[in-house]
């Protein structure tokens, strides 16, 4: 009954986002107040419908509803029940269904925060935020419904897939959802800005605390990936340059310049149709991704989600979108002409270098990730591309890009002195050669990744120390009453920094041990002696698991026992390797147990990676300085909603 | 999030180690070489893994084969042909820039060059614009403001 409802009630929602397309759209047209008014409760209904339609599905995941074909083919009446709830959107359908109920909420946010917006604005967002809505709901309905019934419900069913049973990933698509759908949003205020046929700075004003909330999620989102995939696949790899990663990782380098484009265009009047254009793409980025990840293109050896009928669709509702913004782009781009003139040497420059840089680096991503897919069409031939083609093709831009950082972040509006710029930042150079020279030295006979990557990491970190405290004119008591965007900046910039380092670090000082250990051995890696104590088989609730006891000494104090394991999941007929890790700030401790040998014994990888917490530390911060930013953000939108209302008193141009 | 489900497959078969004892070489600098080799090529049942992550059979098959040329004296270049002519350069994770991957391997940069020089073009023609001299008209309304102006 309640699955009736939750499936009736998508159906609704469906009917409501085309009303919610149609009707605000002809009302900003025509300007009928009333028309333009029905985007706002159309928004709310359809949100609490699509949550009502997500609760039910959540629900039948809870009582184990085997009648449903997603619950039958994702879930088991042993799995914990978090699991269960976390099954919901461990599928294709149900992280379909989250897609649109996020969808759902940024449109009833974009209602419920928007009050301040011209009344034209904001039905036309609304509207085609609806129309986002209309195409995934009738993906969802036509194609992948969730609330399929089966004839003959099965007792008990298939499981989830046991690497999908992790707090880790659990919480993983939600994020990127989030991130995703939330540039949605600023495709919406794009479009909308062309359908009006006005940018300025108000808009530029109001797009940013969505992209930034936005980019905040894609990079919460995409550092949970790495960090799963980092304890859970056994060999401690954070980024594999997979098209599914790449497909997280596009959106992301294109929304961290649209956020920086969109300051340009709310304090400089300046960069409108490029900002407008980056919107676009953004999310066209985002459908593309949804289409690699469910099409099945790009994962050719092994059938997941190759539904053809779905990447077809898929491929529709990004054409039609991209295709659509970028027809409307061509024919009003003239509209937004710039007003700010700008010297090479200023900030507007910096953030065009910074916009070039990234939006370039996000072209390498994507060739290579559709490349053998292009190769093997066009030039028939068989080839892969990997993480060495996106190390040395991606990497320089990201180089550039930190070094004209720190520069870049204290450059004046308009017109800059650099000698003077590049004097402020004498004592952040000294110190970054000073770090470059002693990891240099105190290395010996290793490659120069290190000690660059970390030199480069120290640069814009130092870089962001000095940017805060030149804004507080070297006063420390000014320091605090800074407002929170530029806390934000300093922030995120040093998050980023902190990532570079930690990149670095791990690349080029890990040590690595595999050999056969028998019970009672020890033996030792880089500063540590690893003693394998004991190896006993374990019963989980829904697994088997061989587990290890691994004592882990230094200067024969024991620091702690690492317990290994490897599971195996009988409902799924599969295994996973537990890592089990030791967290430091300097390195983690990294132990993986393997198969018995036959002539005794166990064997045994263990891995001393050097500042690997660093890489999430830094997301974590990145995220944090957004945060920050955007609680900044949100007095000053509500400071121009009411400049925007007593506006409205004054007599039209 | 998928990957994660197309990862799984490669791990499915046998939850074990990539690299496994009993395959190190005693000799560590053709071991090390064996390691650098084995990141660059791509198993080939899996989903873009390299056979030194990948837990295969057919992975290990290659990470031994690998291990056998070096040992019989091949070069890194060699050993990769090797395996190259027998599987196919889709092997290769890093592809050549011959032929069409040109287009892969240049795109960037060359990218980044009209970029960069049409920003610098734009930047001459702008520029040429905002220093040209005032217009007769201009210098009239420009004479007619200061003269309004109170100070």
């Amino acid at each position: 009954m309640i699955v009736e409802l939750g499936h009736f009630a998508l159906i609704l929602a469906f009917a409501l986002a085309i009303f919610q397309t149609v009707v605000p759209l002809v009302g900003a047209h025509r300007k009928h107040v009333g028309w333009m008014a029905a985007a706002e409760p159309a928004a709310t209904a359809q949100f609490l419908l699509v949550a009502f339609s997500f609760v039910a599905l959540t629900y039948a995941f809870v009582v184990s509803d085997f009648s449903l074909r997603v619950v039958t083919s994702n879930s088991h009446t042993l799995k914990p029940m978090i699991y269960k709830v976390t099954g919901v959107w461990g599928n294709h359908e149900g992280s379909l269904l989250l897609w649109v109920l996020i969808l759902a909420l940024f449109g009833a946010l974009a209602a419920w925060f928007g009050k301040g917006l011209p009344d034209t604005l904001r039905a036309r967002v609304l509207a085609v935020q609806g129309s986002v809505g209309v195409a995934f709901y009738a993906f969802i309905l036509f194609t992948s419904n969730p609330f399929d019934r089966l004839a003959e419900p099965p007792f008990d069913g298939t499981g989830l897939n046991p690497l999908l049973q992790d707090p880790g990933l659990a919480f993983h698509p939600p994020f990127l959802y989030l991130g995703y759908v939330g540039l949605s949003l600023t495709f919406s205020f794009a479009v909308a800005a062309l359908l009006e046929g006005r940018v300025d700075a108000a808009w530029g004003r109001w797009v940013r605390p969505w992209t930034l909330a936005a980019w905040l999620f894609l990079t919460i989102g995409i550092a949970l990936g790495s960090w799963w995939a980092y304890y859970e696949l056994g060999w401690g790899g954070f980024w594999f340059w997979d098209p599914v990663e790449n497909a997280s990782f596009m959106p992301w380098l294109l929304s961290v310049a649209l956020l920086h484009s969109a300051i340009v265009v709310e304090k400089r009047e300046a960069l409108k149709a490029w900002t407008i254009l980056l919107a676009i793409l953004a999310f066209g980025f985002c459908l593309i991704g949804a289409f690699i990840v469910r099409s099945g293109v790009l994962t050719s050896v092994h059938a997941f989600a190759n539904d053809p009928e779905r990447g077809t669709y898929l491929l529709l509702i990004t054409a039609l979108f991209t295709g659509g913004a970028l027809t409307l782009f061509a024919a009003r781009a003239q509209v937004m002409e710039s007003r700010g003139v700008f010297a090479v040497a200023s900030r507007e420059s910096a953030l065009v270098a910074n916009n070039v840089l990234l939006a370039v680096s996000c072209l390498v991503v994507f060739v290579g990730t559709i490349w053998p897919l292009i190769a093997e069409i066009f030039f028939d031939r068989k080839l892969s591309v990997g993480p060495p083609f996106f190390n040395m093709a991606f990497t320089p831009f990201m180089v550039a890009l930190s070094l004209i950082l720190p520069l870049g972040s204290i450059l004046p509006w308009k017109r800059a002195k650099l000698g003077k710029m590049a004097f402020k930042l004498r004592y952040v150079v000294v110190l970054t050669f000073a770090v470059l020279a002693l990891i240099w030295a105190m290395q010996t006979g290793r490659s120069a990744g290190g000690p660059l990557g970390i030199a480069l990491g120290v640069w814009v970190v130092a870089g962001a120390v000095v940017d805060l405290w030149q804004r507080a004119n070297g006063k420390a008591d000014r320091l605090l009453r800074l407002p929170r965007s530029d806390w934000g900046k300093a922030v995120a910039h040093a998050g980023m920094g902190i990532t570079t380092i930690g990149i670095a670090g791990l690349l080029a000082y890990q040590v690595e041990d595999i050999r056969v250990a028998q019970v009672g051995e020890t033996f030792e890696v880089d500063r540590y002696e690893i003693t394998l104590a004991d190896v006993q088989n374990i019963e989980g609730p829904n697994y088997f698991s061989t587990m290890a006891w691994l004592e882990v000494r230094q200067d024969g104090r024991l620091i702690e026992t690492l317990t290994p394991e490897r599971r195996r999941y009988p409902v799924a007929g599969m295994g996973t390797t537990e890592a089990a890790i030791r967290n430091g700030l300097m390195r983690d401790i990294y132990l993986v147990i393997g198969e018995p040998q036959v002539n005794g014994g166990w064997a045994v990888r263990s891995f001393i990676k050097p500042l690997a917490n660093w890489i999430w530390l830094g997301c974590i911060i990145m995220a944090l300085g957004g945060a920050l930013s955007l609680t900044d953000r949100r007095l000053r939108v509500a400071a121009g909603a009411r400049k925007q209302g007593s506006a409205t008193a004054v007599p039209a141009e | 999030m998928m990957k994660r489900l197309i990862l799984v497959l490669c791990l499915a078969a046998a939850p074990t180690l990539a690299v496994e004892p009993d395959e190190v070489l005693s000799d560590p600098m053709l071991e090390d070489r064996a390691r650098e080799i084995s990141a660059g090529l791509r198993c080939p049942v899996c989903q873009n893994e390299s056979i030194d992550e990948s837990n295969a059979d057919v992975a290990k098959d290659l990470r031994l084969l690998v291990r056998e040329r070096l040992v019989a004296g091949d070069s890194n270049e060699e050993t990769v042909d090797f395996i190259v002519a027998r599987y196919g350069e889709y092997v290769l994770l890093r592809p050549d820039t011959g032929g069409a991957n040109l287009i892969l391997w240049g795109v960037g940069p060359a990218v980044l060059l009209l970029v960069l020089g049409g920003l610098f073009l734009a930047r001459r023609r702008g520029r040429s614009d905002a220093t040209a001299p005032l217009s007769a008209e201009e210098e009239a309304r420009l004479a007619e403001l200061l003269k309004d102006d109170p100070a």
